[in-house]
């Protein structure tokens, strides 16, 4: 069975040099989508990234970076917008600091790609009619 | 070819009308030309959906027993205030206005989640809504207080009347400081950080009638999802302003003024607005059918937004301190293409009225004047045009004296 989730990856410093990501990928088959990265050497390091694959690579997978100190969490927050109150205006287009709105040419509607989101908020209380809601 | 209203409304009544959205006619005037173009069509509706600070509704809740003079109270609905300087049981309610214990700016940016727009979307749903109200009391209306809810369908009047409205062009807002600012044209960030601009451009009304020759007082429109006339020409009505060659204004210039009964309006055209930092207003459905009298009408709504240009406006500076330095001038082509060139920087762009809903107001209509349900009106009076002198004067101080 496919899953996928939205993971938030804590990097103890020590660790922090090592190809974590890449070992998901090569040894256990996953695919991930980065949505938020701060790592530097010598200090803890915060991924924020969506991790698909087949279920029991999934677990293998988390498991392996349990293993190697990294502390997971859940995404706790995620950002929605509520169709019936959205206009489509875009006065969330260019506040967005990850481009997760656009313009769709065609029909001028505001399309929101909720994986480009990093839940940052902005768009929250930038929304004139008060369609994007943050969840807990 | 010249044609009547009245042989339109004929039309109109027999189904056979050729009406067309302002999007619609640039093809059909481009592939058949202007003349031909002009014989065929009968009507050309506009439309434009944004966030409209000059407007609200007049009420007249009916009379309690014992009776209460609401005249010189103090009335709130759902603890927004509404405005009582008037008959016992009349009041207005502003889109702007906002509840007593609201914390404005002193938390900055105040949010403004609940205000006058709001109570507006909510009575139009149908949904009810607490009145309290407290008077002086008088010999004929000896009551001194009233708490109710009230719902819209019982209450005798309820009337949406938006002092201005459908501005023709407006600013595009940018922020040439270094902090961010929060403005009524949203979120500016700092350094060109983005570019906000607020009109429906080649779908919005007056800029398909940009020398007002068919859209006078009285003239039947598209209003908050029912019907609504104009009711005069709006406040800062501003026809001398400048002008391109195809007759259109190049900054804010004409306005409406618009009444309807709110009673038959729709919730998902009249949406309660919050503008981070700076208040609460009403966003607003409008949509006004253009008579196709003559070609030169024809003409005017064959307007593009290649060919419509608006101001580029410093909002941290140039428009708080009453400036007149603009930035440049941009065409709404190129605004809605989401990035212009400012001082060679590509500023991302984002829009506060919307585009879609627009083609979906002047899609409504065309429906309704299509199945004979909706006759166009001839105007009583026209709106003041450029020969009328009218112009958007300052406000000159004068000291107070002894």
């Amino acid at each position: 069975m496919e899953v996928s989730r939205r993971i938030v990856l804590h990097f103890p410093p020590k660790i922090t040099g090592q190809p974590v990501v890449y070992r998901l990928v090569k040894d256990f088959g996953l695919t991930f989508n980065l949505l938020k990265a701060s790592v530097s050497p010598g200090e803890e390091g915060l991924m924020v990234l969506e991790l698909s694959g087949d279920q029991e690579n999934y677990d293998k997978g988390i498991k392996y970076l349990t293993e190697t100190g990294v502390r997971i969490q859940s995404l706790s927050q995620d950002v929605v917008r509520d169709e019936s109150r959205c206009t489509h205006c875009g006065a969330c287009i260019a506040i967005c600091p990850t481009e997760a709105f656009s313009l769709e040419p065609k029909t001028s509607k505001v399309l929101f790609d909720h994986n480009k989101c990093v839940v940052c908020g902005l768009c929250v209380k930038a929304c004139p009619p008060r369609a994007m809601i943050l969840h807990f | 070819m010249a044609k009547t209203i009245a042989e339109i409304n004929e039309k109109i009544r027999k189904g056979k009308a050729v009406v067309v959205t302002a999007e619609e006619v640039l093809d059909i005037a481009q592939a058949k030309g202007l003349s031909r173009a002009a014989e065929e069509i009968d009507v050309v509706t506009t439309g434009t959906f944004g966030p409209m600070c000059g407007s609200g509704a007049f009420f007249n809740i009916g009379h309690s027993r014992p009776r209460i003079k609401l005249g010189g109270g103090k009335v709130y609905l759902n603890d927004v205030p509404v405005y009582t300087g008037i008959a016992a049981v009349d009041f207005f309610l502003g889109a702007t206005a906002l509840p007593d214990d609201d914390p404005r700016n002193k938390f900055y940016p105040g949010e403004f989640n609940y205000g006058g727009g709001h109570v507006i979307e909510e009575l139009v749903a149908g949904k009810d809504v607490r009145l309290t109200a407290t008077a002086f009391g008088t010999d004929c209306y000896p009551r001194r207080k009233l708490e109710t809810l009230i719902n819209i369908k019982d209450i005798n009047e309820a009337i949406l009347f938006n002092i201005r409205n459908a501005y023709q062009n407006y600013n595009v807002a940018v922020n040439l400081s270094d902090k961010v600012i929060y403005t009524y044209m949203g979120v500016l960030k700092p350094n060109l950080g983005n570019a906000h601009y607020s009109t429906a451009g080649q779908l919005s009304p007056l800029f398909n009638d940009p020398y007002y020759k068919t859209i006078g007082v009285g003239t039947k429109i598209f209003l908050g999802g029912g019907v609504g006339h104009v009711a005069w020409h709006g406040t800062q009505h501003n026809p001398a302003a400048k002008r391109g060659e195809n007759g259109v204004p190049r900054e804010g210039a004409g306005t409406l003024a618009v009444i309807g009964d709110l009673k038959q309006m729709k919730p998902e055209w009249l949406v309660g607005t919050s503008m981070l930092g700076y208040g609460c207003t009403l966003t607003v459905g409008i949509g006004v059918p253009i008579p196709i009298l003559t070609e030169e009408i024809l003409r005017y709504t064959t307007v593009s937004d290649a060919g419509i240009f608006a101001p580029i406006v410093d909002y941290s500076e140039a428009y708080s301190q009453r400036k007149p330095d603009i930035v440049g001038e941009v065409s709404y082509a190129e605004l809605r293409s989401g990035r212009i060139k400012i001082k060679g920087k590509d500023v991302p762009t984002g829009s506060l009225s919307s585009y879609s809903k627009a083609v979906e107001i002047a899609g409504i209509l065309k429906k309704w004047i299509e199945q004979g349900e909706f006759l166009l009106t001839e105007p009583v009076t026209p709106l003041p045009g450029v020969e009328s002198g009218i112009t958007f004067k300052p406000l000159k101080e004068r000291p107070i004296g002894e």
